[in-house]
């Protein structure tokens, strides 16, 4: 009898572990970034170039870090959501334009409407780089203190707001009380 | 069941499969790193090492030495600039990993999360050598055929 089992029982076994295998998406990889201190960097701003968006800016608030650039397809079909959050949610958005045609991107905004409290301009990639970035529309969340609370790889959208970043931000405010 | 063609006819019979098998093998990875070669040779050698396991996380079955994403382009000029700052090995993959995680080495540490990985050929070499020896010593036991007949002993 065990010898009829033993191979059903471990081909099922397989099956089940290839199913939830199945499920998850390969191209989504954790950020280690997550739980630590957010990294140094410094840009300077899409619209003033002799202004800067830096690490300290996010210091204080919890915020969001978008990283975009008018390439990616993934952003545009985000704008909307960060637009809506921008006006409602009371949580600034700073952007980070990676790898971006710094004229395209004003236009973008000027055309499309803009979310952001501020956009650093990170032209050669190297803060993107330190960020941990590989696939842009990412978003972080950065908590009061500068730490990196929670990474979306992926467009924004309504639903991976309510349900990945509202409880964390209220996690976040109760912590912080 | 009695042979239709003789051994070395069916062993011929392969010799274009077999052409054409390692005519398909695929070419080692032809570098898309477009730079020229360090000037240390020993640097060189530790940029070639790294750029062939480093992975391209945009393209995630591409070593960073073999694609052409932009940001691969990007990871083999920072991992160059470092090496021509004169850090180890050891500190450019700590500094991969504290970005990108383990999953950028294709070559990944050992530690609890990887040890079934790493050694999975060891238990499946045991299991089957395991496995080997029961077998063995089970038809030991059996009576051994007698050798009367012409042809292979009838299965029992």
């Amino acid at each position: 009898m065990l010898r009829f089992l033993l191979p059903v029982g471990i081909f099922g076994l397989l099956v089940v572990v290839f199913f939830i295998g199945l499920g998850k998406d390969p191209t989504l990889v954790p950020s280690p970034l997550v739980g630590k201190p957010a990294p140094e960097f410094t840009l300077p701003l899409l619209d003033d170039s002799s202004r800067t968006l830096s690490r300290q800016d996010l210091i204080g608030k919890t915020s969001l870090v978008n990283i975009w650039g008018t390439w990616c397809g993934g952003c545009r079909q985000e704008h909307d959501t960060l637009l809506k959050l921008a006006r409602d949610s009371g949580i600034p958005i700073f952007g980070i334009n990676w790898k971006d045609d710094p004229q395209l991107a004003r236009e973008w905004l000027k055309v499309l409407g803009n979310p952001y409290a501020a956009v650093g301009v990170d032209a050669d990639g190297r803060v993107a780089i330190d960020w941990g970035v590989y696939g842009a529309p990412e978003t972080f969340l950065i908590g009061p203190d500068g730490t990196v609370l929670y990474k979306h790889i992926a467009p924004m959208t309504l639903g991976v707001w309510r349900e990945k970043f509202l409880p964390r931000i209220a996690a976040a405010a109760g912590a912080g009380e | 069941m009695r042979a239709l063609f003789p051994a070395w006819a069916r062993v011929a019979a392969l010799l274009p499969v077999l052409v054409l098998m390692v005519a398909l093998i695929p070419a080692p990875g032809l570098a898309m790193d477009p730079d020229p070669a360090l000037a240390d040779p020993a640097q060189q050698q530790l940029y070639e090492r790294l750029t062939s396991e480093v992975r391209c996380l945009v393209c995630q079955n591409q070593t960073i030495g073999d694609s052409s994403a932009p940001l691969a382009a990007d990871l083999r000029h920072e991992i160059r600039q470092m090496i021509e700052a004169g850090r180890s090995e050891a500190e450019i993959k700590t500094f991969l990993l504290d970005r990108y995680g383990d999953f950028v080495l294709y070559r990944p540490r050992f530690m609890p999360a990887t040890a079934l990985l790493w050694l999975a050929p060891v238990l499946l070499l045991l299991i089957g050598g395991f496995g080997l020896r029961r077998i063995i010593q089970r038809r030991a036991a059996l009576p051994v055929p007698t050798d009367d007949e012409d042809g292979p002993p009838a299965a029992t």
